[in-house]
């Protein structure tokens, strides 16, 4: 792994952007996902990603989770950095301790739930803030039977993930990353999964998040609709790299390449 | 029949040394399992190496000899001598477990990556993941084949009669050189082994139906004795995931 070297105080600062991509990299192999990818995300913005699969949308949020780890070019997040961290006047690669802490700040809802089929439906809501954050179990208790209201499940909170429809499943995935509080919200394709008909309720449920609560987001997804409805930009990608960026209302309604063109034509036809 | 009547309280007190060298070589087996399986999960080459080593070693040693060597080598290599009956719980464990660990190692391994990247969303620790999701994940997996295992161990503790421990075998033997009723001696002693297992299969599968439980795989009511008549759940091995 290469070492990427940078003098301290490059980065942004703490009324600068929440999230800032500095030339990142990324490669499986000799697949180049991202390729020397700069972008910046303002607190409190939504952010949708679009583009062809395989173009790098997903792998963006997955290096925000440190699901995966940069090849090179450096994440930060609230001003410090998130794929490296500072010893001895330089950045280095961050440690596991270090990700866990600045990670702390972002949340992730998945394609596929990813519920804990342990658990039941409040446990999997109240496990993270009691280990993780150290909130006590009577106050993690009745966050999760609030944000079970906000889902319209409340009457679920016993019921284990296999009894769940995929629309539930999804809707306790999001309370569950709620749950810990996050600045930062990923969305990775959260209805793809999901059967026509219980979709809307899934959106539903982020169009209030969206409405109600100041979270950064940044969302993977071919609901268009959705996209325009609560995004407040749009990042088309290509092969790695930002094609073009705009507005929702230009970015769908009058997109300046090509290639962007292109795109929305296949998936809205 | 009568035959096996009137010996049946010295049967049941071999039974018995039997039943208590098995549920203590399992108890060896089940922690040198655990915490060697889980070493062989981590990204540590130092812990890998220990797991490695200890499986490779006592995979590949034959447990009577090993009860041997410690029974009679170590009395004459150091000043100690070795209870027969802790011997032989010693070498079963030490065998048993290397078993186990490969078991623990891949059914940690197969669970499934999204739910490990479920625990890193929401920032756990190592020890909190493990504890609340891969193990109670992996327990399931693990129970059909520890039971197996239970069951060989068992059956390997015959060895012990062959250096003095009054077990289920050695009273067979006994009884047939007293009486010479060759086939009463071995037949009560085959079916009693048979009784054994028996009860231990009821115990494993009654912990897998529970884990099995836990993870939703079968409804929570499914409980008691009266359940295992009932067949075991498709996805009960596999992981039980679309």
């Amino acid at each position: 792994m290469p070492q990427y070297e940078t003098p301290l105080g490059a980065g942004p600062g703490a009324g600068g952007p929440l999230i800032r991509f500095d030339g990142v990299v990324k490669r499986f192999g000799d697949n180049t996902v991202l390729d020397h990818l700069d972008f910046t995300v303002a607190p409190g913005e939504r952010v949708t990603l679009i583009g062809p699969s395989g173009s790098g949308k997903t792998t963006i949020l997955r290096l925000l989770m440190t699901l995966e780890q940069v090849t090179d070019g450096v994440i930060w997040v609230g001003g410090e950095p998130l794929s490296h961290m500072p010893k001895g006047g330089r950045l280095v690669r961050a440690n596991e301790r270090h990700q866990r802490r600045v990670r702390r700040q972002i949340g992730m809802v998945f394609q596929q739930f990813n519920l804990f089929p342990n658990m039941t439906v409040r446990q999997n809501i109240t496990e993270g803030p009691v280990h993780s954050l150290g909130v006590p179990r009577g106050e993690a208790d009745r966050r999760a039977a609030e944000l079970l209201e906000m889902v319209d499940l409340a009457d679920k909170i016993d019921a284990h993930p296999t009894q769940l429809s995929g629309g539930q499943q999804q809707r306790v995935a999001i309370a569950r990353a709620l749950a810990m509080r996050p600045r930062i919200l990923l969305l990775d394709e959260v209805t793809s999964a999901l059967d026509p008909e219980l979709v809307t309720g899934v959106l539903d449920v982020l169009r209030t998040v969206a409405e109600t609560t100041d979270i950064t987001m940044l969302l993977v997804t071919h609901e268009m609709q959705f996209a325009r409805d609560v995004s407040h930009r749009v990042l088309m990608f290509d092969q790695g790299r930002i094609v073009e960026e705009g507005p929702p209302e230009q970015i769908f309604g009058d997109p300046r390449e090509e290639r962007t063109r292109a795109f929305l034509h296949a998936v809205l036809d | 029949m009568d035959f096996f009547i009137d010996r049946l309280p010295l049967y049941l007190s071999g039974a018995g040394t039997t039943l208590v060298i098995t549920l203590l070589g399992a108890a060896l087996a089940f922690v040198l399992a655990m915490v060697v399986g889980m070493l062989g999960t981590l990204r540590n080459r130092a812990a890998r190496a220990v797991a490695t080593g200890y499986t490779e070693t006592f995979r590949g040693v034959a447990a009577l000899v090993l009860m041997y060597w410690m029974a009679f080598a170590i009395p004459q290599l150091t000043p100690y001598e070795i209870d027969p009956v802790f011997a032989a719980v010693l070498a079963l464990g030490l065998n048993v477990g290397a078993y186990g660990a490969e078991v623990v190692r891949a059914a940690i391994n197969a669970v499934p990556r999204a739910q490990i990247e479920a625990t890193i969303a929401l920032n756990m620790s190592w020890w909190r993941r493990t504890r609340s999701v891969v193990l109670p994940q992996a327990w399931a997996q693990m129970l059909p084949t520890f039971g197996n295992l239970v069951i060989e161990l068992m059956k390997a503790t015959a060895i012990v009669s062959l250096i003095g421990v009054a077990d289920l075998t050695r009273v067979a033997q006994e009884q047939r050189a007293a009486t010479g009723e060759t086939i009463a001696a071995f037949t009560g002693a085959l079916v009693v082994y048979f009784v054994i297992a028996q009860l231990l299969i009821v115990g494993m599968r009654l912990l897998e139906r529970r884990a099995n439980r836990r993870l939703g795989r079968l409804p929570a009511s499914d409980t008691g004795l009266w359940a295992l008549l009932r067949p075991p759940p498709a996805t009960a091995i596999g992981g039980g995931r679309r």
